[in-house]
């Protein structure tokens, strides 16, 4: 009995001891299905670095937006994770607020993550930040629809054909719209959609001189293009519906065609979720033979905020979890479909990931055809393409959004939303100090 | 005749304040119903019968588990209201029984606090947090909490201590009371329903405060306003998930208020025919 008590006593000392000397690391991060899954499998992390507790904080997209760049801002040290987007890290890593990650590791392998998705979330040939997932955008049909029209999707398409095909399989009275996109006002959300569709059409939002650009022909093209597509084929209603609403249109068989997130891929072919998920074909988002397509890239990654106390704990976490070794983790409990996609060139080579996921070589075409330097046709003198990487673009960019939506529901012409468009965006770039 | 007008006219604002009522409750129904439909049901367009699963609300608990969300919940509920008690009820005295000149002004002026949207303070109020290492405390919290619903109570308090005839104060006074003695043992017993009915509010108040609840925690101190926010994501559908959280997150202050409805109607509307 006593040494049973002494045995206890000497296991509770020790746990207390391990507890004491445990070192604990918040991470921020998003709720999807990628990073919800992460959180289930952190049990390998720990078994490896018992001396690191993970706390997980999950919040909505924009209000973890708020919250981190709160934090990190005001050096509040409440994270020693955050996991941000392609448009934050190169202003944030200019501003010094994260860590560069130049210790994550021999057998990482920062060679194999995909150059346009790295180029993106590197500064002067540093990298801030390691892509959890990333993606880029294209077109997701329905094939049968297709054949009913009596067209072909070609793999890279034009908006004239992407026109074409939209009013052939409109079927108002089947419930059927030829295409969805974007129309909720959002510089993440009508204004993604409408940024890359204009860099296809020669549009950008500033030149060389930051003298912004929607008094331009382009722009009007752009926007009279979608305005025009839309309302002879689009859903009623479509200028509320951003990324959800048209996933829940889609999956109902309401969609000919949608062109979003390549992460959408795996929702529309889920047969659990899905109502047409055998029927979707994918190509790459459309051109107008100019050199650039209307798709975007976006990578949620993990970085490190320069004012963390633990920036050693954290930065094994983020390699674990950016690691190829998760990846296979991950397919190893869940199945190569499930492992998180578009970072890493190895993911795409392997035969295995590709007989799970049928649309894997569009994704990997699509984001390599995207490129976050040299986005637009003309030369612009910021990078991001479908945001611009500057601080103003947040607020400026849900400012036309409003505007672009507004002329999508019918509340005001095109002219006039780009008038007021380059209003805006003048009196912003003045304020900010870039035109006087 | 008249009598049969006057039955019309029951039966019609009996059925005008049903639907009314229902009209008002139908989101939050939708709600609970939604939390037992699959996640393919929850998309498929308006639907009034669920298959009955409770897969979503063993998935929430799995992903995050909801008993800390909730404790933490009820301790800053409960521990605001009994500070903005604390504090509110002296002010609310001296303010219905001893007034000044400017005692309407100061009245007036601290409703006009909440007219201020929140957000224009966030930076100063994060900054003062982090420099007290108040932030991701439950102490911190219920200080903010306490402060911004505080208006509100005094307000509530002003009114009902306004109905209690000054006479009777004076008459403790004359008995020897002190001013202690005189709030506590002879105001604030005449009081209790619009005490009670003050604290009910500012519990349901503090319980649906979003905005700096989430703001001002992370881990330790977050509230269930942080645990449905945790499940709303803007790429993939998880409504039904969705659903099952706010369900959870609305329940205990839903059956609290359900219970405790008579007096909270009796205390907002006390003194209102006057």
């Amino acid at each position: 009995m006593k040494l049973r008590t002494l045995i206890l006593g000497l296991c509770s000392t020790s746990a207390l001891a391990f507890a004491a000397h445990a070192e604990s690391i918040t991470i921020a991060t998003v709720n999807n299905g990628d990073m919800v899954r992460m959180q289930k499998l952190t049990d390998d992390f720990t078994k490896a670095n018992p001396d690191i507790q993970l706390n997980w904080v999950t919040l909505e997209e924009n209000v973890l937006r708020e919250r981190v760049t709160t934090d990190i801002a005001t050096k509040g040290g409440q994270y020693d994770v955050m996991t941000i987007g392609t448009y934050e890290v190169p202003i944030w890593a200019k501003q010094s607020w994260l860590l560069p990650l130049d210790k994550l590791g021999d057998d990482y392998d920062v060679k194999d993550i995909i150059p346009a998705i790295a180029g993106g979330l590197s500064v002067d040939g540093k990298l801030y930040a390691a892509p959890f997932y990333g993606e880029s955008s294209f077109v997701m049909y329905r094939k049968d629809l297709m054949d009913k029209a009596g067209l072909k999707m070609p793999d890279a398409p034009t908006w004239d054909f992407i026109k074409q095909a939209a009013d052939k399989m409109t079927d108002r009275a089947n419930g059927v719209n030829g295409v969805c996109l974007r129309g909720k006002a959002g510089w993440g959300e009508n204004m993604a959609f409408l940024t890359a569709m204009s860099n296809s059409f020669g549009a950008r939002w500033f030149d060389e001189n930051w003298k912004p650009q929607f008094d331009q022909p382009e722009w009007k093209n752009t926007l009279q293009f979608y305005v025009d597509l839309m309302k002879a084929d689009g859903p009623e209603g479509a200028s509320s519906n951003g990324f959800n609403e048209n996933l829940a249109l889609f999956q109902q068989g309401k969609c000919g065609m949608w062109i979003d997130a390549t992460v959408a891929a795996s929702f529309v072919s889920d047969p659990k979720n899905s109502t047409v998920a055998d029927k979707v074909g994918y190509a790459l988002a459309p051109d107008n033979g100019l050199g650039k397509r209307g798709n975007w890239l976006w990578a949620w990654s993990l970085a490190i905020p320069a004012g963390t106390k633990k920036a050693d704990a954290a930065e094994k976490f983020v390699s674990w979890a950016t690691s190829k070794h998760y990846a296979e983790l991950v397919a190893s409990k869940e199945g190569w479909a499930n492992v998180p996609p578009g970072t890493r060139s190895s993911l795409y080579a392997n035969p295995e990931y590709q007989k799970a996921a049928p649309f894997a070589k569009m994704t990997l075409d699509s984001i390599n055809a995207a490129d976050p330097t040299h986005p637009t046709v003309k030369p612009v003198p910021y990078v991001g393409v479908q945001f611009v990487a500057i601080p103003e673009f947040q607020g400026l960019g849900t400012t036309v959004g409003q505007l672009f939506s507004a002329a999508l529901a019918g509340q005001s012409s095109v002219d006039d939303a780009l008038k007021q468009a380059q209003d805006a965006a003048t009196a912003a770039m003045t304020e900010g100090g870039y035109i006087k | 005749m008249a009598r049969s007008v006057t039955t019309r006219h029951k039966t019609i604002a009996t059925v005008a304040a049903w639907i009314v009522a229902l009209l008002i409750f139908f989101p939050i129904l939708y709600t609970i119903i939604t939390s037992f439909k699959s996640e393919q049901e929850a998309i498929q367009g308006f639907n009034l019968i669920p298959s009955g699963t409770f897969e979503s609300y063993s998935e929430v608990q799995a992903q995050s588990g909801y008993f800390k969300f909730f404790l933490n919940s009820v301790i800053l509920s409960v521990g605001s209201t009994i500070l903005a008690l604390l504090v509110a009820i002296p002010a609310a005295w001296s303010m219905a029984f001893s007034p000044t000149k400017r005692t309407k002004d100061i009245l007036m002026w601290m409703l006009s606090t909440k007219m201020m949207p929140a957000v224009a303070v966030l930076f100063p109020i994060y900054l003062i947090f982090r420099n007290l290492g108040l932030l991701d405390s439950r102490i911190g919290l219920m200080v903010m909490l306490m402060l911004i619903n505080l208006p509100i109570v005094v307000w509530m308090l002003y009114t009902y201590f306004r109905e209690i005839p000054g006479e009777i104060l004076e008459a403790a006074r004359m008995d020897g009371a002190s001013l202690w003695n005189e709030i506590i043992y002879v105001l604030t017993p005449m009081a209790v329903p619009g005490i009670a009915s003050t604290m009910l509010l500012n519990i349901i108040l503090a319980w649906n405060e979003a905005f700096w609840t989430i703001r001002l925690t992370t881990t330790d101190a977050a509230p269930l306003t942080a645990f449905i926010s945790s499940f709303s994501s803007p790429q993939g559908l998880f409504w039904a998930k969705l659903s099952a959280a706010s369900t959870l997150a609305i329940a205990p202050i839903l059956i609290m208020g359900w219970f405790s409805q008579k007096q909270l109607v009796r205390g907002l509307t006390f003194g209102a025919v006057k």
